[in-house]
């Protein structure tokens, strides 16, 4: 059903697009994402087609605009808040987890806050330790969010209006290394916006990871399969709440599994979904889950450090490998 | 400008300020019974503030508050037995019991909240006069917040987005002087927070927040300057708590004199007085008004000691919208 190609940007940008142009209450608001075009150039062009008032630059002000995302959103608006990357939602933190993940419950139910948060994330551009973090754990962690990362063109595409559609807050993770990725554009008018996807079948282990190791978890795969091992490949799409029926389901018949999780590995989403194969299917297990996280050090600005403290293919390869005896 | 008020009018206020009163006290003695736990923090002292803003609010007005906001939904109309019943912590309290003192809500009159990170709420307050301005609706978004938040980074990034946005909010400082335990002199290098607002280009003013009437005077002027699409305004109330911080709190970090000398400007007495002498208040009118008021809080503990607790099996409703109700 693939009927185009284009990149993660471009894909991003055409949902954008679409969520302002069928919603008068939708608007976009943080740091360059008008007159500059987003950081990331995501949302080049939206100024000039929607204008200042549902395309808004922000000032340097994290806590400030998120906050007001959801100010807008109890409002009767659905803002789409672009926080430039997970590193400066530090600054935004509270705003997410005191009030847009709590005002539902602690409000005895009378309010929803239907906000879409978006936010780069993710290392591999050489940026050095304060813009390489990957932190979608942390949001992972709280009741009241729910995460996602899309990691392919097609969910880049049609995440976007399935997080606008939810009525609670929606944490969209897009990683740095996917923006100028070209894939296929499927001709799908949907996606939910729960629920992982297997992304190359297999019998022998699975794989399972998120957004910008996918394409790294895939040609893992790929030269397994040159071993003659076939490696199951689950993208989890969705970071909270996690699709153990999914997950479960194919270790449950692979018996084996590794996590790749670019996160670094204490306290991990990748031990979240270790404990939970543990817990669920530890009597089909023939080995012990195995994780390959970034290595516990702030991300070093060279090339080669770099490298070495993200999860690679021939680590992916070798731990594959290594749940089935063969390391 | 308010003109003054007609004699039912000052009647209403002075009954808003009572009920308050009253509400905190019974408060302080269910706290000391153990039915209210937690943090507890009482307006008391500071009630001309609430009475004298909140009744000028249309109905679709937007209000945001703080962790000492009991006041504020009185006087907003939150029904007295449903914020008694959420301080004990009863599903029949106005944010289901499970807020408790801190975290009033009531969707009905716009009152979002019972914010308990300090200056959490101005952030949200931009947002709602954004949502007003965006959709044309020609409503006020007030903020109250002590004069501690000014020290935090989202007062200043709140005014100046708001400033920038002219967004319709009303950015309404509680200055009670103390920031928990710490006078404002030893946390601020400028202690008029009207002028911090100055310089984002917001239009400001300071008040005697103990007397009701110049309260409500100064607060006219300002929900008229946002309403009339001026942009936002802050608007600083000097006052004191009469009580400690919360329950917890030995009141060592200020002298006796000075609560004593501020005890000496309460502002249900100064209004009281000031309108008896306008013959806006009968003489015997306080006590009657007394008598109605300690029964409703009377009925509002009655209220509350009857309400029922939420069942543990609805512990994860409402975390997300689409949970079974």
């Amino acid at each position: 059903m693939s009927a185009a190609t284009c990149t993660y940007r471009e894909a991003m940008r055409q949902a954008l697009r679409q969520a302002l142009a069928d919603d008068p209450r939708v608007f976009l608001m943080g740091e360059d994402v008008g007159r500059y075009g987003g950081c990331y150039a995501v949302s080049k062009g939206l100024l000039e087609e929607f204008g200042e008032d549902r395309v808004r630059d922000t000032p340097l002000s994290e806590s400030t605009f998120t906050g007001a995302g959801i100010g807008a959103a109890l409002g009767g608006l659905r803002p789409i808040v672009e926080i430039m990357t997970v590193n400066f939602s530090l600054l935004a933190l509270d705003q997410i987890l005191n009030n847009a993940a709590t005002l539902r419950h602690m409000s005895g139910g009378q309010v929803s806050v239907p906000l879409v948060i978006r936010m780069a994330t993710g290392a591999g551009r050489q940026l050095a330790a304060q813009h390489s973090h990957s932190l979608e754990n942390i949001y992972a962690h709280i009741p009241g969010l729910k995460v996602i990362a899309p990691a392919t063109v097609t969910d880049a595409r049609h995440m976007l209006a399935a997080a606008l559609a939810d009525p609670d807050p929606v944490i969209v993770f897009e990683h740095v290394m996917l923006y100028n990725a070209d894939g296929p554009l499927d001709a799908v008018e949907s996606v939910p916006l729960g629920g992982a996807a297997v992304r190359r079948p297999g019998r022998d282990v699975t794989l399972i990871t998120y957004g910008g190791s996918l394409p790294k978890t895939l040609t893992a795969a790929e030269q397994l399969a040159g071993d003659g091992i076939e490696a199951e490949v689950i993208d989890l799409r969705c970071l909270r709440p996690l699709d153990d029926a999914t997950i479960m389901a194919s270790v449950g018949r692979t018996r084996r599994a590794v996590i790749v999780d670019e996160g670094w590995r204490s306290g991990s989403l990748a031990a979240e979904i270790s404990a939970r194969i543990v817990e669920q299917v530890f009597y089909d297990l023939d080995a012990p889950p195995a994780r390959v996280c970034s290595a516990e050090v702030p991300i070093p600005y060279p090339k080669h450090l770099e490298d070495a403290a993200l999860p690679q293919v021939d680590g992916i390869v070798a731990a594959a490998r290594g749940v089935l005896g063969r390391g | 400008m308010a003109p003054l008020p007609d004699a039912g009018t000052a009647h209403a206020l002075l009954r808003h300020m009572l009920r308050i009163r009253a509400f905190e006290d019974a408060c302080a003695e269910q706290y000391s019974a153990t039915r209210i736990r937690g943090f507890l923090h009482l307006y008391n002292g500071e009630e001309a503030i609430a009475a004298g803003i909140i009744p000028l609010l249309d109905a679709a007005d937007a209000i945001v508050a703080t962790y000492r906001e009991h006041g504020h939904a009185l006087v907003r109309g939150v029904d007295m037995g449903a914020v008694m019943a959420e301080m004990f912590g009863m599903q029949e309290g106005c944010s289901r019991g499970r807020g408790g003192s801190m975290h009033l809500f009531d969707a009905a009159t716009r009152l979002y909240g019972g914010n308990a990170i300090v200056a959490g709420g101005l952030p949200l307050t931009v947002g709602l006069a954004l949502a007003d301005a965006m959709q044309q609706r020609p409503q006020v978004s007030v903020c109250f917040f002590g004069e501690g938040a000014a020290a935090e980074g989202e007062f200043h990034e709140s005014l100046n987005l708001a400033a920038l946005w002219k967004l319709p909010a009303l950015f309404v400082c509680e200055n009670n002087q103390y920031a928990m335990g710490t006078a404002l002199a030893r946390s601020e290098a400028e202690t008029d927070i009207h002028l911090k607002a100055r310089s984002y280009g917001l239009a400001s003013a300071a008040v005697d927040g103990m007397d009701l009437l110049a309260v409500r005077e100064a607060a006219q002027t300002a929900i008229d300057h946002v309403r009339g699409g001026h942009g936002p305004y802050l608007l600083e109330c000097h006052t004191f708590r009469f009580r400690a911080h919360s329950m917890f709190d030995s009141q060592l970090y200020r002298d006796k004199t000075e609560v004593a000398r501020w005890r000496a400007r309460d502002p249900i007495d100064l209004f009281e007085r000031e309108a008896r002498s306008l013959g806006l208040l009968a003489d015997d009118a306080r006590t009657a008004l007394q008598a109605e008021v300690d029964a409703e809080v009377a009925a509002a503990v009655a209220f509350a000691e009857a309400g029922t607790l939420e069942p543990v099996d609805r512990l994860t409703h409402d975390v997300y919208t689409d949970t079974p109700a």
